[in-house]
């Protein structure tokens, strides 16, 4: 069975209905959700404050910390609270991510704390925390060079897809699916982020770097508007 | 532990010319060593050195139930530890974020492309399979552990054999096995470029790395005429831009057919 339709009725190269929204955590510095259709992640950011232990502290520039958290209740068999090996890869990749993009020498010895909590997953969580994380910065006012937005790109047999749900992810007819989570910044377009699972011949890879790109632009320009304080929920939108 | 920055400026001065330190070319690895069968009671294991940098790997094999999604299927775990031998920089304690990364990426590498065949590891349907379980342990850090990982994962996996099993006994340890693991053509082949200043390399010794802030992994295997790439990982904190991405890629087909010659070569049973 060759994949040609999506059973959401998308576009090979459309992104979810998108929802989000800065200051949705009074206490926090800065705070942001971000779903993708039936994904949603919350972010929130304290610092730049005092990192301890002093020995972990970097002389000349500030650290991300970030933690990602799936939810115990946010899939269907009930994941084990706290962090887990595959957490923990996740949460340092987005540290990587934000910090390439963060103007982490202006706060020297300091950290910048970041959570990120899955409350319902359904594929794409890490691209989802990234872009909420990223929100969630610029909302605490912290310097950023520049934007950066993360989209899952995939491969469903042959075909370039767009920000895949857990049912596509789980394809497994023809040459299977592959997950290819990637981000970029918003003006230069470099890669602060990507991973690979599956199958994919180099050649074809071109055109994941171009989807990529088309998605992100319009995730900046939503990050954009509800950073402005727009409350953007594009499922009421198609509703009227 | 910090490098001084004269070095740091003739690494960089120097690539740009397409030179390094040690007189190697900018996508030239250092010379591999593999020693396969150092621990007899693993049912496989290997011995790689890259340079300095060496790893030792160790397959263990078991039985388990398996996944309710994949009642027919073996399992695979990996696991890295990063010993406190390695160098000054490491301390004795649990796994570290580094070490954990390695692992997965190493995970991904052989799970993806399907290398070991995992259905054929399975001994009663939905009852119960085997589990192959790969321990890399780095001994010596002298820059990129994490290819010289797979490369002993790939060494040990391919010397491993699966113990004997008795139905209502279990596994029997101690009888001498000929069986080979189930692997399949689809070996894959994992390299890292780490970006240095504006310029590319591969397999960089601990200076190097040292002051590489943007690295990317990939595993590779080849079916007919093209390069199938199954899994990616971008590391650090520096961003890689589109150009330096698709010249990896370009580059990766290079080297994929340079370093299957090698192992080639150097990895018998």
């Amino acid at each position: 069975m060759v994949y040609t339709k999506r059973s959401d009725g998308r576009k090979m190269d459309e992104i979810r209905p998108i929802r989000a929204q800065v200051g949705i955590v009074p206490n926090a510095d800065g705070s942001a959700l971000f779903a993708t259709g039936n994904t949603i992640a919350i972010a929130t950011v304290y610092g730049p404050k005092e990192l301890h232990p002093a020995n972990k502290r970097k002389p000349d520039r500030a650290m991300i910390r970030c933690e990602y958290n799936m939810l115990p209740f946010s899939v269907s068999e009930r994941a084990k609270p706290g962090q887990n090996r595959r957490s923990k890869e996740i949460g340092m990749i987005t540290e990587n991510a934000l910090s390439a993009v963060v103007d982490l020498r202006r706060f020297p010895q300091s950290v910048i704390d970041v959570q990120i909590l899955i409350i319902q997953a359904d594929a794409g969580t890490r691209c989802a925390g990234i872009n909420a994380a990223a929100m969630a910065l610029a909302h605490a006012g912290i310097v950023m060079k520049e934007m950066i937005a993360s989209v899952s790109i995939g491969k469903i047999d042959d075909k370039i897809v767009t920000d895949l749900t857990k049912e596509e992810e789980d394809w497994s007819e023809g040459e299977g699916a592959t997950d290819i989570p990637f981000s970029l910044t918003s003006n230069t377009k470099e890669c602060v982020h990507l991973q690979l699972d599956g199958r994919i011949s180099t050649k074809k890879f071109k055109e994941v770097i171009d989807a990529a790109i088309k998605s992100c632009d319009k995730i900046f320009e939503i990050q954009k508007r509800a950073l402005k304080g727009e409350i953007i929920d594009e499922n009421k939108k198609d509703k009227k | 532990m910090e490098l001084s920055n004269i070095n740091r400026k003739r690494i960089i001065t120097l690539l740009k010319e397409g030179n390094r330190l040690d007189g190697r070319k900018p996508f030239e690895n250092r010379e591999i060593f593999i020693e396969t069968d150092i621990s007899n009671k693993a049912e496989g294991s290997a011995r790689v050195r890259l340079g300095k940098t060496e790893v030792i790997v160790g397959v263990k094999l078991q039985t388990q139930e398996p996944y309710p999604d994949h009642k027919d299927e073996g399992t695979l775990i990996v696991g890295m530890e990063i010993n406190s031998s390695a160098g000054d920089r490491y301390e004795p304690g649990p796994p570290q974020i580094d070490a954990i990364e390695i692992a997965r990426v190493v995970d991904r590498g052989i799970r993806e492309s399907k290398y070991i065949d995992l259905k054929k590891l399975c001994i009663k349907d939905g009852e119960i399979v085997w589990s192959v379980m790969i321990d890399i342990y780095g001994i010596n850090d002298d820059g990129n552990l994490l290819d010289a990982s797979f490369i002993g994962a790939l060494s040990a996996l391919k010397v491993t054999k699966i113990p004997v099993y008795i139905e209502e006994e279990g596994i029997k340890y101690d009888k001498t096995s000929e069986k080979y693991l189930p692997l399949t053509k689809n070996e894959s082949l994992m390299m890292t470029f780490y970006k240095v200043g504006d310029n590319l390399l591969l397999d960089p010794n601990r200076e190097e790395e040292d002051i590489s802030n943007a690295r990317l992994t990939l595993a590779i295997s080849k079916s007919g005429k093209d390069k199938i790439i199954h899994s990616m990982q971008k590391g650090e904190i520096e961003s890689i831009s589109i150009k330096d991405l698709n010249k990896i890629i370009e580059e990766a087909e290079n080297v994929y057919d340079k370093l299957s010659l090698e192992l080639n070569k150097l990895i018998t049973r």
